[in-house]
């Protein structure tokens, strides 16, 4: 049954992503006839719409699918049972009359209560014009009583006029009037609860609470599973997973951060209790490039959700700092007296084997279905497809959400899906890559620094000058991909 | 660091063939109750080194894990309760894990290991 989807105006990349990965916690996809798994449902746009409007129409399995979707979901501002749509007031009654009335009238029986909604969109119209449209739908034969506060049934009027393109969203051609019923919508809430702002223990890299939930609904993380963060910094996004109900476990290289905090009140474990979570399983101290775990282990995570150290303000740091840095020639011993109190040096780590080493350790540690979610770095100018992205033979990618971070850089938020085994060739193949990486430590940093050293978080500010990324597209003057 | 953790954890020392299981060493040990999720332990009973958990819950001083154990326990109340809590509610806040090769001791502290390879031993 298709559905209206009414999104946020807001990261116009990550709404339908979001929409599908959740379609796949839900079941959406269970009733699949043949073997190959689906990862995205079908979708329309309204006659004339931009693909970044936020008016789409999706096709769900039941009602209740669609519900449990858009109430988990932090984009879908409102899913609706569409019951009639038209270019005037004129076509919209005939649309909503035809519309059958085994579908309308349990919704419209004396027993219940309900409220109609009026929303515009590029327009503000006044109190007394919206009565007037409410009126308007008298064809509509409402027995209920109307209740403005907690309503059995919503029922949503909107009107999309044909506005300028200043105001933010993308031009319509057309006008173009819905009537609906609405089965769900995001809870917006959680993100002034989870702001940042308010968290005891942040980083200068922790990830904003939106994002967190983003990825987080990415990764389909949920009770009973388990949630890995391998670059878990204050644990921002394992937050997120947390508040999902998944039981979360995290480690970073640096003590200070992941152990030490500001004090005893102050630490990763505070930023869960502050809001009442579950703690972390586990969190520890490791590096990525030689992670801790026993050879045996494998296909124990349900999901790897991480933002990676790229860049110059929180670039990587590995194992083995003097030692790969002077190279073999004398290598660095520790003393033995110095043993205990000593603080291994790091070396620097490239964004091209941080990412090798991710994606390997994924390989091997997620189950079958489980899902990868991380952020990668572009140079716009990249003029990036997918082909660019990371890969590797255990995982699909199933979708690439990009952020505009300024007019250089983007990062992209990469979702990808364990579809095979980690075989005995890959592992030996990888085997094979960590040693180049260490015996040409230089050189790969050299290769690497393009990508690590354009990436930094403290760029994050947005310019729309010399955007060269809409060069294609005749100058949209809405936010775009920016929001 | 709960047990959990430990089962997942080996010294990965250069050259070392078996740093599986970690020998604790226990200076502060904490219990804290968490809910039980019964899918949760059954999915990780299949990942857990059975042998490796009652080792190291006697040396956290809990003794109630019988020596073996297989799938169909996990239908038993009384045995998912102490396996939850062996896996999950004893906390290891100060001490060590010992490397079981080399006697490598990574530190614990603050309930968080700190498994960071010196230089020469990566
Ligand atoms: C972009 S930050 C992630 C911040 C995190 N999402 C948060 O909420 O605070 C990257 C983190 O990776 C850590 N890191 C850098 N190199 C690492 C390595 N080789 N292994 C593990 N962690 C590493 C840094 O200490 C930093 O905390």
């Amino acid at each position: 049954m298709w559905y209206l989807c009414v999104f946020y105006h807001r990261l116009l990349d990550y709404r339908r992503p979001e929409v599908e990965s959740l379609a796949q916690l839900f079941g959406a996809f269970e009733d699949t006839q043949n073997d190959e798994v689906r990862y995205q449902l079908q979708w329309k746009l309204p006659p004339h719409h931009h693909p970044d409007s936020p008016f789409h129409f999706v096709n769900l399995p039941s009602e209740q699918v669609a519900r449990n979707i858009a109430n988990r979901s932090i984009l879908v501002k409102g899913m609706y049972e569409l019951w009639g749509e038209g270019g005037s007031y004129e076509e919209l009654k005939d649309s909503v009359l035809s519309y059958p009335d085994e579908r309308k009238l349990p919704y419209l029986d004396s027993d219940s209560t309900f409220k109609i909604t009026v929303d515009c969109f590029g327009k503000v119209i006044s109190l007394e014009e919206q009565k007037g449209l409410i009126l308007g739908l008298s064809y509509v034969p409402f027995k209920g009583r109307v209740n403005l506060r907690n309503p059995d049934h919503n029922f949503w009027l909107i009107e999309v006029d044909n506005y300028g393109v200043n105001n933010g969203l993308p031009p319509i051609v057309q006008k173009r009037i819905f009537f609906g019923r609405e089965v769900g919508g995001a809870d917006r809430k959680l993100i002034p609860t989870y702001q940042l702002k308010s968290r005891t223990y942040l980083g200068p890299t922790a990830m904003d609470a939106e994002m967190a939930f983003l990825m987080a609904n990415q990764a389909l993380a949920t009770s009973g599973k388990l949630v890995f963060d391998p670059f878990v910094g204050t644990g921002s996004i394992l937050v997120a997973a947390a508040h999902f109900g998944a039981m979360t476990m995290g480690a970073d290289i640096d003590i200070r951060v992941v152990r030490d905090g500001r004090g005893p009140d102050c630490n990763v474990w505070s930023n869960f209790k502050q809001y009442g979570l579950p703690m972390p399983v586990g969190l520890l101290r490791a590096d990525n490039n030689l992670p801790p775990w026993r050879p045996e282990l494998k296909e124990v995570f349900d999901a790897i959700i991480c933002d990676p150290p790229y860049g110059v303000r929180a670039g990587g740091r590995k194992s083995g700092g003097r030692k790969l840095l002077k190279g073999a020639v004398e290598p660095y011993i520790v003393p033995d007296d110095k043993r205990t109190d000593h603080i291994p040096s790091t070396a620097p780590y490239s964004l091209v084997e941080c990412v090798h080493d991710l994606l390997d350790r994924a390989a091997k540690m997620l189950v079958m279905r489980g899902r990868l979610v991380f952020f990668y770095p572009v140079l716009r100018e990249d003029d990036f497809t997918e082909n660019h992205f990371p890969e590797h033979p255990c995982f699909k990618l199933i979708s690439s959400s990009e952020q505009i971070l300024s007019s250089r850089y983007s990062r992209v938020l990469l979702t990808m899906v364990k579809t095979g085994p980690y075989t005995d060739e890959i592992a030996e193949a990888a085997r094979i890559k960590h040693i180049e990486f260490k015996e040409n430590h230089v050189k790969w940093l050299e290769d690497g620094n393009l990508h690590s050293a354009v990436f930094s978080p403290a760029d994050a500010q947005v310019t729309e000058a010399g955007d060269s990324k809409f060069g294609k597209d005749p100058k949209p003057k809405y936010r775009g991909k920016y929001v | 660091m709960r047990l959990l953790t430990h089962n997942m954890l080996s010294s990965n020392v250069k050259g070392v063939a078996n740093g599986f299981p970690l020998r604790i060493q226990a200076e502060k040990v904490m219990e804290k109750t968490v809910e039980m999720n019964g899918d949760f332990l059954k999915k990780m009973f299949e990942k857990i080194d059975w042998k490796a958990l009652v080792d190291a819950s006697q040396a956290m001083g809990y003794t109630e894990l019988p020596e073996e154990a297989d799938s169909s326990m996990l239908d038993l109340d009384d045995f998912l309760n102490r396996f939850h809590h062996a896996l999950l509610e004893i906390h290891l806040e100060e001490g060590a894990l010992i490397c079981p090769e080399t006697g490598r001791r990574f530190p614990v502290s603050k309930g968080i290991p700190n498994m960071l390879l010196h230089e020469d031993e990566v």
